[in-house]
């Protein structure tokens, strides 16, 4: 029983960390006023971008353990973030500079994520990548020792610690510095803000780009720690992304709610594997859960809202000063 | 009159336009595409290595190898960009096409599964058709509900509600399939029983279908009162409200419509196209078909050129990677990819007037002390377009894409 629960529980968060890195990167996207449908491309293109970074590094290596494991890994996550940033800049110049429709930009965006992957995916070498997903998996080697603790807190890779730090951080900036306060004030209204003289541009381009970075690493975390550097052009890396885009609404626009809904959400789409005695259709069953529970979230803070949980008000409306 | 006035003015102003007219409307959405057609050719150049033209020639004959599948996905593609469109026409963001026609869909087939044999084939048809138009309502509706009483965010509910529709699809796929591979396979293959008759092929069904919804929607939003109700919800909801009229019956009723249509479609599939259902029998096709919808200005008329553009975009530079080897048919995708942010860009010349300030002028003639320097060191000026900041974006986009442009060369040449 127990070991049954704790492997749900490692799943989850191993899972989960994929959805964790695209909803960090949603929310401050969010909150800066912009709902960007193309996350689902942009994690596809953060994980090309890694996996060219990782290819860069490992291009010649004869002896892949006489590398370095830190200098493999910085390399793939500064690809990885570089690839999504640019996405994400192609997303903040149509919508914020050229006031296009938020919905109908991320879309194309997503279109061309999924096709830019999938095509160039072909043309990586990935013939060093298992190796080279050693360096990105269990990041504290001593954790098998320290039992069930260790195991489940402790066995993860390095992506899995930093996407919780990117949460956590997150939040921290949103809900505890001036940058954050103005952050919101734009996604809220942007018109007031603009009165107050915060510069509504900057401010949404910059955390579309950093959203976007973020969010390429749930990418680049699933081709090299979750598939062990296995799969890369049939990677349902889009679906994900649509499951990020949920936990954005079912954890109420909260990085830090954001790192259990990951969790939940994690487990509940590797539940049926799990627990054996399940059928496949049953399967199917708990793969709808993480859906319906956003719907319900959804449903529930609309009926009975409270000011804090709601969507930022100016979500998907493009700021032109002188509609106001 | 290198006033304090003139020191801080922006360089560009910008104010919205109040009409243009369709001819440059269309010039300037050509431009887009030209703009778009010049970045895939150099992109192609690279991955391809060969004339831009012949690769163009490549697709143009490739899209036209299959007419009857290029009309058939054309088809495909416009019923659903006609289920969007009046829910967008009022401003509702309806993501859920694909889950109103999965659903649909999975409908018809049961009852074709089940009651083959039962009832007479004909009145198996009708029942399809009945159930599957109900289901795509009832899956439109659900959140159009808690849209117009509560102001549940329509985008998120429908996208949602697009992922529970392919999993009760892939439940049933499992669950009505006794081998348990998942897949329920052609329903009827033998028999054809209960499957829609053929008219000449199997594709002139859905192509009628499609032409007929077309000249109904036309009308429907240009003609009728319902459509006018519609339009102006979308306009401005409190002007609607104003006039008496009831919002939150519009919305429900547009998106009646929306799920109907989208219901037929699942029919179709099941009856006409696919005798089956999966959970990739709609492929991405509605979020490309909000594409569509847009491009199209929400138009129906229109909308059959735009659905026609992408899906001989899509076929064309699907049969480029099958000549030239690409190794992948995605190639496809990164085409239709840019030239949609081409086009989109290219909208906001249409929404937006730009016109050269005084300043401008002056730094341009080189008049009353102004130097070319202030185009570039604007940190004063109080401009709704910081000049600075959108040269600064574009040229670290465009350094940014090079980068990647060189490595992605270097690595595949």
């Amino acid at each position: 029983m127990f070991s049954t629960l704790s492997k749900i529980l490692i799943d989850g968060i191993s899972m989960g960390t994929i959805f964790l890195f695209g909803c960090v990167g949603e929310i401050l996207t969010e909150k800066a006023g912009n709902l960007n449908l193309g996350i689902p491309g942009i994690m596809c293109i953060g994980a090309l971008g890694g996996s060219y970074g990782v290819m860069l590094y490992t291009n010649g290596v004869t002896d892949m353990s006489t590398i370095s494991g830190f200098w493999l890994v910085l390399t793939a996550i500064f690809f990885s973030m570089l690839f999504s940033a640019a996405a994400g800049l192609i997303y903040a110049f149509l919508t914020v500079s050229l006031k296009a429709n938020q919905n109908v930009t991320g879309l194309a965006l997503t279109t061309f994520g999924v096709g830019f992957m999938k095509f160039f995916a072909k043309r990586i070498d990935m013939s060093h990548f298992v190796e080279a997903s050693k360096y990105f998996k269990n990041l504290f080697p001593f954790s098998s020792k320290l039992g069930w603790f260790g195991e489940i807190f402790l066995s993860h890779g390095v992506l899995v610690y930093l996407a919780i730090a990117v949460a956590i951080l997150s939040s921290l900036l949103l809900n505890r510095t001036r940058t954050g306060l103005y952050l919101r004030a734009v996604g809220e209204n942007p018109a007031t803000a603009d009165a107050v003289g915060i510069n509504i541009s900057k401010y949404k381009y910059g955390f579309i780009v950093l959203g976007s970075a973020i969010a390429g690493l749930g990418g680049l975390y699933y081709v090299m720690d979750k598939t062990a550097g296995t799969t890369l052009a049939e990677a349902p890396i889009d679906s994900f992304g649509w499951l990020a885009v949920a936990l954005v609404i079912a954890t109420m626009w909260k990085p830090t709610v954001a790192i259990f809904g990951s969790i939940l959400f994690g487990a509940l789409s590797m539940l049926a594997i799990d627990l054996k005695a399940l059928s496949f259709s049953d399967l199917k069953i708990f793969e709808m859960f993480p859906y319906i529970i956003t719907v319900l979230v959804l449903i529930l803070t609309s009926i009975f809202g409270k000011k804090d949980i709601q969507p930022p008000a100016s979500l998907g409306q493009s700021y032109f000063r002188e509609d106001r | 009159m290198t006033t304090e006035k003139t020191k801080n003015e922006p360089l560009f102003h910008v104010s919205k336009r109040d009409h243009m007219s369709h001819k440059n409307v269309l010039l300037v959405r050509l431009a887009g595409i030209l703009v778009a057609l010049v970045i895939c050719g150099i992109m192609s150049v690279i991955l391809i290595h060969e004339n831009p033209f012949k690769i163009y020639a490549t697709l143009v004959k490739g899209a036209f190898i299959d007419v009857w599948t290029l009309m058939k996905d054309t088809a495909v593609l416009l019923m659903f960009g006609l289920a969007v469109i009046p829910a967008f026409k009022m401003k509702f963001w309806n993501m859920g096409a694909n889950g109103q026609v999965l659903v649909g869909c999975l409908v018809a087939i049961a009852c074709m599964k089940f009651l083959t044999g039962v009832l007479p084939d004909a009145v198996i048809i009708i029942l399809m058709i009945v159930t599957s138009i109900l289901a795509g309502i009832i899956w439109a509706v659900i959140p159009a509900i808690f849209k117009a009483f509560f102001g549940t965010n329509e985008t998120l509910f429908t996208l949602m509600m697009n992922y529970i529709a392919i999993g009760i699809v892939a439940y049933f796929s499992f669950a009505w399939d006794k081998s348990g591979s998942g897949n329920i396979g052609i329903v009827n293959l033998l028999t054809h029983k209960a499957w829609f008759p053929d008219i000449g092929n199997k594709y002139v069904l859905i192509i009628i279908v499609a032409l007929l919804v077309d000249a109904f929607m036309f009308v429907y939003m240009r003609y009728t009162k319902h459509g006018f109700e519609t339009a102006l919800v979308g306009d401005s909801v409190n002007t609607a409200k104003y006039v008496g009229i009831n919002v939150k019956k519009v919305i429900i009723r547009t998106l009646v419509l929306s799920g109907a249509i989208c219901g037929i479609m699942g029919a179709i599939f099941a009856g006409s196209l696919e005798h089956t259902v999966n959970t990739q029998i709609c492929g991405s096709k509605g979020f490309t078909a909000i594409l569509v919808a847009w491009l199209a200005n929400f138009d129906p008329l229109i909308m059959i050129a735009t659905a026609f553009f992408v899906v001989f975009l899509n076929t064309g530079a699907a049969n480029v990677s099958t000549v030239f080897q690409l190794k992948s048919t995605d190639y496809a995708n990164i085409v239709i990819g840019i030239i949609f942010f081409c086009v989109i860009g290219s909208e906001f010349f249409i929404q937006y007037r730009i016109k050269p300030s005084q300043r401008m002028k002056d730094i341009m003639t080189k008049k009353n002390g102004a130097s070319i320097k202030e185009l570039f060191f604007t940190s004063k000026s109080r401009s709704a377009v910081k000049p600075l900041i959108v040269i600064l974006a574009i040229g670290l986009e465009l350094l940014i894409i090079a980068v990647i442009a060189t490595i992605v060369i270097k690595t595949v040449v």
